[in-house]
């Protein structure tokens, strides 16, 4: 039942889905998302939909994720894993060149797979739209990043169920996915059946969904679905407090909470590990015995490394409230400086990962306290 | 499955350009001026105030500000490197024919020519005296687009001073001011003794139309920039060379931020207005 | 006024000090110029006299055994040479010598001494000049304490 790729939005059954992927695949595209590995859901490459968490959702708060069995069989009803989708356009490690005697610089031959992106929701997609800012938006471009991200096909998907930790709606970037993606789906799934309310963003997008077999959605059935995403933005579990977050940070600077939080703080770098913004990185160079051969490497570096800011014989940012200082007010302040706009998504996974449990969120709004800026404490979920 | 080759000009930000040291200098026990020739097409000129990322394959890349005359037209790239760290060690040891790997020039300029019609007052702390040794060759080269030039220069000893002849023959030309202080008391000197801010103290200057070009440790730029205040100097005349661990210098890394300014690309050189209050934040 | 008179007037030192009060201490001061060279005193000797640079440069040294003599600081135009006349026990803690030609006002500290002790008013505004000139020179002399320029091989 093959329906024109402009009667929008569409729905296709979960059968529907498993066509998508075996088009993708056919397509020639790597197909990228989520699955259940190691207590966790994981992205990694699927060979069809039967991979993806049927049924499973998750439990998240500060320093907590969970897995837990749902009563139905739905695909995309948990909310993000410990990666980001960062990981296949910014890889953690890669070559850069090569050297040999002759003082000749050859650059990585580096295959640029053309990924298609299964399940990115609105939090992500944003992110994916910051890192190409960060990357591609300067005066000097990362061309690997531009090549894979050019080549990317992304069916993101409108989430129903914020998780515990989500905080997108207060930072614009959800539950809705926002502009970027070639397909977006709305899960719906109840006792009636399992189905996907579906709308093309590009032209790709209407391409692949000719393929898979759907019909027209009825007017309840968009209007329902658009109504489950508009509610979830009404059930997030914690906010961004809504000030000015560049200045209340510049005005921070010297602000007692720093070290209050570095009591707390294990300067671990998980939060920038799982952050699908967090782009920092650092050079290895590595030689053979003779010295004859050399290679430059690239990998994740993060700010809360003690060397991150080495100069001198020492490092600029020795103390650990220095360190959470620079992320914090990297993220959510001088980005803004440096790239016109926020870091930060909203996804949580900085709040999950974080194995003391601190919370970026609460973290602005003591800090807004502090700066007497509001006199509401705010009330979080846990 | 397709994939696509990563163009080799997507990967240019990041690959250096082959050069070979053409001459190497020794100007104190631990800072050489070398002069690069490149191995096929040379980068673009530099601007004074520019830095290149210079690549020792196997070792690392370093940031070294370039120190030559920004008038030269031989395609030689000059920097003056002191030897610090495992890279700079290996590029001011570097003898004739050594391979470098160079990329650049990046970030921001001194501009001289937006001080043109003013007085120039360079100050240099230690080895800051490089990244400004462009500034007094254009100066010099255009002479007549300012009025007066002044150079202040502060050193721990005096064999510490860079650039040491040509401070000589600046000393006795008559259209530039030298003034050259130390800070360690040293047998046989009978110049100036004390740190650099003390004979800014002492100038007698118009701040109204002076532009001030200061590079230097830190502390001693804040020193020298309070002092210059202190005079009657405007923050927005005053201008300083910052310095921050890059691993790209392209705006990729993130390994060069101070509070907003990435100082690869806002930087290196900033005007005090902007500098200032961020020098004064601990650990920023 | 006369031209030494303006530059008394022009010098922080006496910046708070009224008319009377300034074609008093001009009166006891006058005008000298050295040659390069030229000794003003030896450390350890009784602190007599203080000097309003003009022009030149004058060397602060001291003579450490092994060492010989070295130089510590050096002054110029516009600094006050010269504090250890105001506090007990009334001796140089260097000595100065010129290291160029110089030209200075040399102020009667004699004078001095009695009228801060007479006026506290004047005596307030005279310690308070010469502390600032002492502020400066402590900072200058921190910073190079901090040893700024020395290479980070030589910090441990």
């Amino acid at each position: 039942m093959s329906g024109p790729a402009s009667v929008q939005p569409a729905v296709f059954g979960r059968d529907g889905l498993d066509r998508l992927v075996e088009v993708l695949l056919a397509d020639g595209y790597q197909v990228i998302g989520p699955t259940v590995r190691d207590n966790a859901i994981v992205l990694a490459e699927l060979e069809s939909a039967d991979q993806l968490p049927a049924g499973w959702g998750v439990d998240t708060g500060p320093g907590h994720y969970r897995l837990r069995p749902r009563e139905d069989a739905a695909v995309f009803a948990h909310s993000a894993g410990p990666g980001s989708w960062k990981q296949y356009l910014h890889p953690p490690r890669r070559p850069l060149w090569s050297a040999g005697p002759d003082g000749v610089f050859q650059p990585a031959a580096t295959a640029s797979p053309r990924y298609a992106f299964l399940g990115v929701r609105g939090c992500d997609l944003a992110a994916t739209g910051i890192l190409g800012r960060v990357l591609g938006g300067g005066q000097h471009r990362d061309g690997a990043f531009a090549a894979r991200r050019q080549g990317l096909f992304i069916v993101a998907v409108n989430c129903t169920e914020p998780g515990g930790v989500c905080f997108c709606a207060s930072m614009g970037t959800g539950p809705a996915a926002g502009p970027g993606y070639d397909l977006a789906l709305t899960e719906q799934i109840d006792g009636s059946g399992h189905w996907f309310v579906a709308e093309t963003g590009s032209p790709a997008g209407d391409r692949i969904l000719a393929e898979v077999p759907h019909r027209g959605a009825s007017p309840d059935e968009a209007r329902s679905a658009q109504a489950e995403v508009a509610a979830a933005a009404q059930h997030m579990g914690r906010d961004m407090p809504r000030v000015d977050l560049p200045a209340l940070i510049r005005e921070s600077r010297d602000s007692p909470h720093w070290a209050d939080v570095a009591s707390r703080c294990l300067a671990c770098a998980n939060c920038t590990m799982v952050c699908p913004t967090c782009f920092c990185t650092t050079t290895e160079d590595v030689s053979d015995l003779t010295g004859d051969h050399a290679e430059r490497w690239q990998r994740w570096a993060s700010c809360f490394e003690t060397d991150f800011s080495y100069v001198h014989g020492g490092s600029v940012r020795q103390s650990g409230a220095s360190r959470y200082r620079q992320w914090f007010s990297h993220k959510l302040g001088t980005w803004h400086d440096q790239f016109g706009g926020s870091g930060c998504v909203g996804c949580g996974r900085c709040i999950a990962w974080c194995p003391v449990g601190i919370d970026i969120t609460a973290e602005a709004r003591r800090l807004t306290d502090l700066a007497g800026e509001t006199g509401n404490a705010g009330e979080n979920r846990e | 499955m397709t994939s696509t080759e990563t163009p080799r000009t997507a990967m240019e930000p990041m690959l250096p350009v082959p050069y070979r040291v053409a001459s190497r200098a020794t100007e104190t026990r631990d800072s050489a001026t070398l002069r690069l020739a490149p191995a096929g097409q040379p980068l673009p000129p530099f601007q004074p105030g520019q830095f290149t990322m210079l690549a020792v394959p196997g070792i690392g890349e370093v940031a070294i500000s370039v120190s030559g005359d920004p008038a030269a037209q031989d395609g030689l790239l000059t920097h003056t490197v002191r030897a610090v760290g495992a890279v700079s060690a290996a590029l001011h040891g570097a003898p004739v024919g050594t391979p470098v790997g160079v990329r650049g020039p990046f970030g921001t300029t001194w501009d001289l020519p937006s001080a043109a019609g003013r007085d120039l007052l360079i100050v240099a702390g230690g080895v800051g005296l490089a990244p400004l040794r462009p500034v007094v060759l254009g100066a010099l080269a255009g002479r007549r687009h300012y009025r007066d030039i002044r150079l202040v220069a502060g050193a721990r000893t005096p064999a510490d001073f860079l650039f040491a002849s040509e401070l000589t023959g600046w000393s006795a030309r008559g259209d530039i001011d030298v003034e050259l202080t130390i800070d360690q008391p040293a047998a046989g000197w009978g110049g100036q003794v004390g740190f650099v801010t003390e004979p800014l103290a002492r100038l007698r200057l118009d701040p109204a139309r002076t532009t001030a070009f200061l590079c230097g440790p830190e502390p001693m730029m804040r020193f020298s920039a309070q002092a210059l205040r202190r005079k009657g100097m405007s923050a927005d005349d005053i201008r300083v060379s910052l310095e921050r661990n890059m691993k790209c210098g392209i705006g990729l890394c993130g390994h060069c931020q101070l509070g907003p300014l990435l100082v690869c690309r806002d930087g290196p050189v900033v005007s005090y207005t902007l500098a200032g209050p961020l020098l004064t934040i601990r650990e920023l | 006024m006369t031209e030494q008179d303006t530059e008394l007037a022009r010098s922080p030192i006496f910046a708070n000090l009224s008319p009377a009060e300034l074609d008093l201490v001009s009166a006891a001061a006058h005008q000298v110029r050295y040659p390069a060279g030229h000794r003003l005193f030896l450390e350890g000797a009784p602190a007599r006299g203080c000097w309003l640079i003009h022009d030149g440069c004058v060397a602060l040294d001291l003579t450490v055994p092994g060492r010989g003599r070295v130089v510590v600081q050096t002054l110029g135009a516009g600094d006050v040479l010269g504090w250890s006349w105001l506090l007990p026990p009334y001796e140089w803690h260097f000595g100065a010598v010129t290291a160029q030609p110089t030209t200075a006002t040399e102020l009667d500290t004699e004078l001095l001494r009695r009228l801060a002790g007479e006026d506290t008013r004047f005596g307030y505004g005279l310690a308070l000049s010469l502390f600032e000139a002492c502020v400066q020179r402590l900072q200058a002399t921190r910073a190079r304490l901090l040893d700024l320029y020395r290479s980070p091989d030589d910090q441990h």
